[in-house]
Parts: structure tokens; sequence; C-alpha cells
């Protein structure tokens, strides 16, 4: 089931019997998979499937019922959201999700807050050290604004972007918490097409740097395209799992999206 | 020009004595100041991580009765063991009422950060309320209702310099003035750092702060340390001004005139507290020659209502606006931010 190009590589993220119950409703049940380092795996599944919800567990926002996820050898039991972001799993938001009424820049100074070297010491004496650091912190804002490629708007305010870039600004927040793992919950939905592909541009350069990607969209010719391998979910349940020719044509993936009905973009 | 206006306002200020030479005003000018700087404090937590500190006072209070405390000596017996202190000098009564009051902002802190907001407020009036029954109540300590007389003023100094003691007004002027600029450069370090920016982030939006891995707590507790100690120096400098302190300074008009300060000068600005620590620390003495204080305090509230009913964001926002038109789009939506892009050194 597992890309051979990636089959030797280690686990990175291992998602193990994770179940959510919010009250009477199963959001998730039983919920196991494995991300390698490196890969690009895409969660898919209808509205309601139970898509940020994994995120949700995987990154610390939510406790899961059960299960237990582990991301580089430690268990992120019982984590906080900023730990788990400690170990290098950053997540991005389905809800569009910037400082609004912080500029662009200033945003991405605050997305870079883990590189920091500033020492609190330092900072109150204003120390040469201290203002080097806070130096090196800008030329580092550039150029993840230049990767994203919207630096020309560094001046604006974050909320006054217009949408399409301002997902780009909440991708550009998760960069600058250094993700080895970035997990990107549906990134181009409401991007038109061009905008899209050149978010598939800025994928491939993220894995040619060795980021590994989990990313959850709509976008079902992105998805296919872009994938080593895809995990899809119908009801809270993995119901197919497999490289995206084999979950083209897997008839419980087709009956699924058939009778929940898909979004296509 | 803006870089500059700090510069200005201090030499301005410093100058102060040089022609004002009436005692009363330089008084209010001297309590003024000490409540600027209580304010300023209580900016730190409400202006930059949104969190309101409804009992601010306390910190206050404590930095006073540790200062008064410690200058003055006290004996006291607990569980039948004697415990007495000597008197000690006062400068060192500032150090000690500075950190006591940022140990109970770290406490306070960690107790009440774990869920924020309307949990905060609450648990920072109550532990206002309890200090205040503590100063009250322990009489063998703080004399209780009867007050603590005769605390020494503040003296300087060392065998090979000589020794100032701050008995003057003018002399207390200078020297309130000077921790109101230490305490503005202190704060302005602070929140053009990566721990300023922090705390802000966590006030615009904790899910997405958190996200990129700002630790909630640990940047709220460490604006309530810095917050609590500055409002614990405000305390110490009125304690060894006043030199005469009850527990009446821990009622809490003394928090609403902080809090009206900041949120009529500009919450989340340097300069807020400062312009709304005039206002509300010169407005007395004019008042007072007109109304009794009943009447005084529903004016203060009007006035409060209304500069917050014209400008929402508080004079110092308002004339930046003002100042900066026409606007940028940074600027048109841009609020009370302490961060700008800062275009020039990019
Ligand atoms: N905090 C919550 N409390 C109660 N129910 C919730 C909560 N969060 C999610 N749910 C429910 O859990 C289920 C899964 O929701 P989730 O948001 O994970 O779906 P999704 O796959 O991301 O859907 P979409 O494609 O629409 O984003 C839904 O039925 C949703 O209503
Ligand atoms: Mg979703």
């Amino acid at each position: 089931m597992i890309n051979p190009q990636t089959k030797l590589s280690a686990p990175i993220l291992t998602v193990e019997h994770v179940a959510v119950h919010f009250g009477g409703l199963v959001a998730i049940s039983d919920m196991n998979f494995e991300v390698h380092e490196g890969e690009l795996v895409s969660l898919i599944g209808p509205n309601g499937a139970g898509k940020t919800t994994a995120f949700n567990v995987i990154t610390g926002f939510q406790k899961p019922t059960q299960g237990n996820v582990t991301f580089r050898g430690t268990s992120l039991n019982g984590l906080k959201p900023h730990e788990v972001t400690r170990l290098g799993l950053v997540r991005t938001f389905q809800r569009t999700s910037v400082f609004e009424k912080i500029s662009v820049f200033e945003n991405v100074l605050i997305g870079l807050h883990r590189r920091t070297a500033a020492s609190l010491f330092g900072t109150l004496l204003s120390l040469p050290k201290e203002r080097s650091a806070e130096e090196a912190l800008r030329e580092q804002a550039w150029e993840i604004l230049r990767l994203v490629g919207i630096e020309h708007e560094a001046d604006e305010l974050g909320g006054s972007l217009p949408y399409g870039d301002q997902r780009l600004l909440g991708v550009a927040l998760a960069l600058a918490a250094s993700p080895r793992a970035l997990l990107l919950d549906e990134p181009v939905s409401g991007m038109n097409a061009s905008e899209t592909a050149r978010f598939v541009e800025l994928l491939n350069k993220l894995r040619s740097k060795g980021t590994t990607i989990v990313l959850v969209e709509h976008d079902m010719p992105m998805v296919m395209g872009i994938s080593d391998r895809i995990v899809v979910l119908n009801y809270g349940r993995i119901i197919a799992n497999g490289t995206p020719s084999v979950i083209q044509n897997d008839p419980e993936v087709i009956k699924a999206y058939l009778g929940g009905g898909i979004k296509h973009a | 020009m803006k870089r500059y206006l700090p510069i200005i306002a201090l030499l301005f200020f410093a100058s102060v004595p040089l022609w004002l030479h009436d005692k009363y005003y330089l008084h209010t000018l001297v309590v003024a100041g000490i409540f600027m700087l209580a304010a300023m404090s209580l900016n730190l937590l409400l202006g930059y991580t949104g969190q309101l500190s409804l009992g601010h006072v306390a910190f206050f209070g404590i930095g006073a009765y540790t200062s008064a405390l410690t200058s003055l000596g006290f004996s006291l017996s607990i569980f039948g063991y004697q415990i007495t202190h000597e008197p000690w000098p006062p400068f060192i009564g500032v150090i000690l009422g500075t950190a006591v009051a940022g140990l109970c902002g770290y406490l306070i802190g960690k107790l009440a950060f774990r869920v924020r907001g309307a949990y905060f407020v609450i648990v920072t009036v109550s532990f206002a309320e309890v200090v205040r029954l503590v100063a009250l109540n322990w009489v063998e300590l703080t004399n209780g209702p009867l007050a603590l007389p005769g605390i020494p003023p503040l003296t300087l100094g060392f065998e090979w310099t000589g020794y100032m003691t701050f008995l003057s007004k003018a002399q207390n002027y200078y020297l309130v003035l000077a921790f109101i600029a230490f305490a503005y450069v202190v704060i302005k370090r602070l929140v053009y750092s990566p721990y300023g920016r922090a705390m802000i982030a966590l006030r615009e939006n904790e899910t997405l702060a958190v996200s990129v891995g700002i630790s909630v707590t640990r940047y709220l507790v460490l604006a309530a340390v810095f917050s609590g100690a500055l409002a614990g120096l405000a305390g110490t400098l009125y304690a060894h001004y006043i030199q005469i302190i009850d527990p009446m300074i821990f009622m809490f008009l003394n928090t609403v005139t902080m809090v009206i300060m900041v949120i009529t000068g500009g919450k989340g600005t340097l300069a807020g507290p400062v312009v709304g620590g005039l206002i509300f620390g010169i407005a007395p003495v004019i008042l007072r020659n007109y109304v009794g204080p009943e009447v005084q305090w529903i004016l203060y509230g009007v006035l409060m209502i209304l500069i917050v009913y014209v400008l929402p964001d508080g004079i110092v926002p308002a004339i930046e606006r003002w100042f900066n038109r026409p606007p940028t789009p940074a600027e048109k939506n841009g609020s009370s931010l302490a961060l700008q892009t800062g275009k020039g050194r990019a």
C-alpha cells in the first residue's frame, strides 16, 4: 500500500487507535495510519468525515477519547498545542487564521517565535547580541514572505489581504514555526486555478527541502496529482489508504463519494 | 519626530520644578506620577496581553507595605516564635517591595492563567480583597486600621558618594520621574521584543499563537511578573513619599483610577498610560476647587465615558491616526497595536 519511494524511511508520525467522541457523536473511530519522513499524504473524505478533528487530535488541540499519536518517537499524549509545535509538528487552520490587525511582516515575526535567540535579560539591556538576533529574525521573515510570494504585501495588515493571500499568510506563519511535518487544512479552498497552481509549486519546493506534509483537501485533481499516498475517511473511519491510482479505483471510496457528495473544485 | 517625542517630554517634565514652585501642585504631580507608574504596569497586562487585572492595587499596596515594614522594622510572634526585624535602609525596602510584588504577580499568574478572561478578573479582585483584609486584621504586623506612620523617606548613596534623602517635593518629583523613565524603557524593550510579540499574539488570536509554539502561561505569567513588580515599585515610592500608609491603600477606587488612566490614554500603547495618568492625576486638583469628592468621581466617570465614546481606542491612538493622515492601509485599520512594520528598519 505504501509508495515504494518512501517504503524504506521510518514513520515520522503514527496515529494509533485514535477515537474522538463528542457526546454521542463519533467523529473518529479507531483511526490508524502512519506518515513517513518526506512523504506527502493527503487525508480526504466528505464534509464532516473527521479530517479537521484528526488534525486537532494530532496537534494537541483536541484530546482523543482514546488512542495515541507519536511524532518522531515521542508520544504526544497530553501535550499542549505549543509543545507539539515545538517538536516540529505544525498545522494550519481550515478557517482562515491570521493576526488580522497586525502587519503581514509582524505576523511572520510572530510565527518565527520558536527561532528567536533573544534572552530576557539581554532584551531588557538591549544588548548587541539581542539586536543582531532581531535583525536575523527579520531577514528570515523576508525569506519566508518571498518563499510564499507575498513579500510585496509585507506592510499590509493581515486582515486586509485578499482572501487567497490570507491563506498564504496562514501557511507562512506555519512555515515560520520551522515544521518538520506540516499539516495543511484545506489550504487552497477559495483559491482560483492560478493561485492553486502556484500553491502546488510551493508544496513541491517544501517537499524538495524534505518537509513532510499531511494535506486535507477537497480539490481532487490537486490531491491526485501531488500525493504520494491518500488516506480516505468516511464517517470517522478510514475506508482506504493507498496511492492515488489505487484510491481512484477503490469501490468503497467511489461509493462513499457518490453517496456523500464531494465538492469538486 | 515621533522617535524624539519621549525625550522631549522627559526634558519638559524635568524642567517643571524649575518654574513651578507651588508645593501643592508639585505634590499633585508626584502623586499623579506614582499612579501613572502603576497605570503603566497595568497597561502591560491589560493593553499588551488583554488580561484585565481588577485587583491591581494589591501589587501596589504589597509593594508599599513591604517597603514600609522593611524600613520600619517589626516584631512578631508566630506559633510562639519571636521574629524581630531591625529597620533596614529604605532603598532595600524599595527593592524588596518590587520583588515581592513581582513574586505575587507570578503566583497570581500561575493560578489564574490556566483559565483566562473573566476568571482572571475574579481572581485578581479576590486577591486584592484578601490582601486588604490581611492588612486590616494582622494588627501585630501592619498596625491594622491605625496605619503605619513614620515611614522614612528614601535615602540613596554610598559612604564614598555621600547620601541624599528624598525629602522635598522637587526631589521626590525627580525621583518619580526617573522611575517612570526607567519603567518606560523596560516596558518598551519588552513589548518590542519577541517576548512582547508573543504577548500581543496571545491577545490577538490565542489559538493561532499557540499553533506557532507560543506558550500561553509562560508569556502571560511573564507579563504578570513585570506588571506586578512595577506596580509594587510604584507602591514603594508612595509609601516613602507619603510616609504613612493604612489599609485604605487597597481600596478598589485606586484600581479603577489605574484602569481609567490606561483606557482613556490608550491601552496597548506606550504613551497611553502616561497621557491618561496626567489627565486623571491632575483633574482631581482642578476639580477639588469646585466640587466634593463624590461629585468628582461621578465627573471622572463621565469624562472617561465621553473619551471612550468619542475615541474608542483612547487618546494616543487617535492622535497617532490624526498625524498619520493620509492613511496607509496599515494605519487605516490599525488600532491600539504596539507592532508596526518598521518600514525604515526592515
Ligand atoms: N467541538 C466539536 N463538538 C461537537 N462536534 C464536533 C466538534 N468538532 C467537530 N464536530 C463534529 O465532528 C464531525 C467531524 O468534523 P470535522 O470538522 O472533523 O469534519 P471535516 O472532515 O473536517 O469536515 P469538512 O470537510 O467540512 O471540514 C462533524 O460531524 C462535526 O460536526
Ligand atoms: Mg474540516
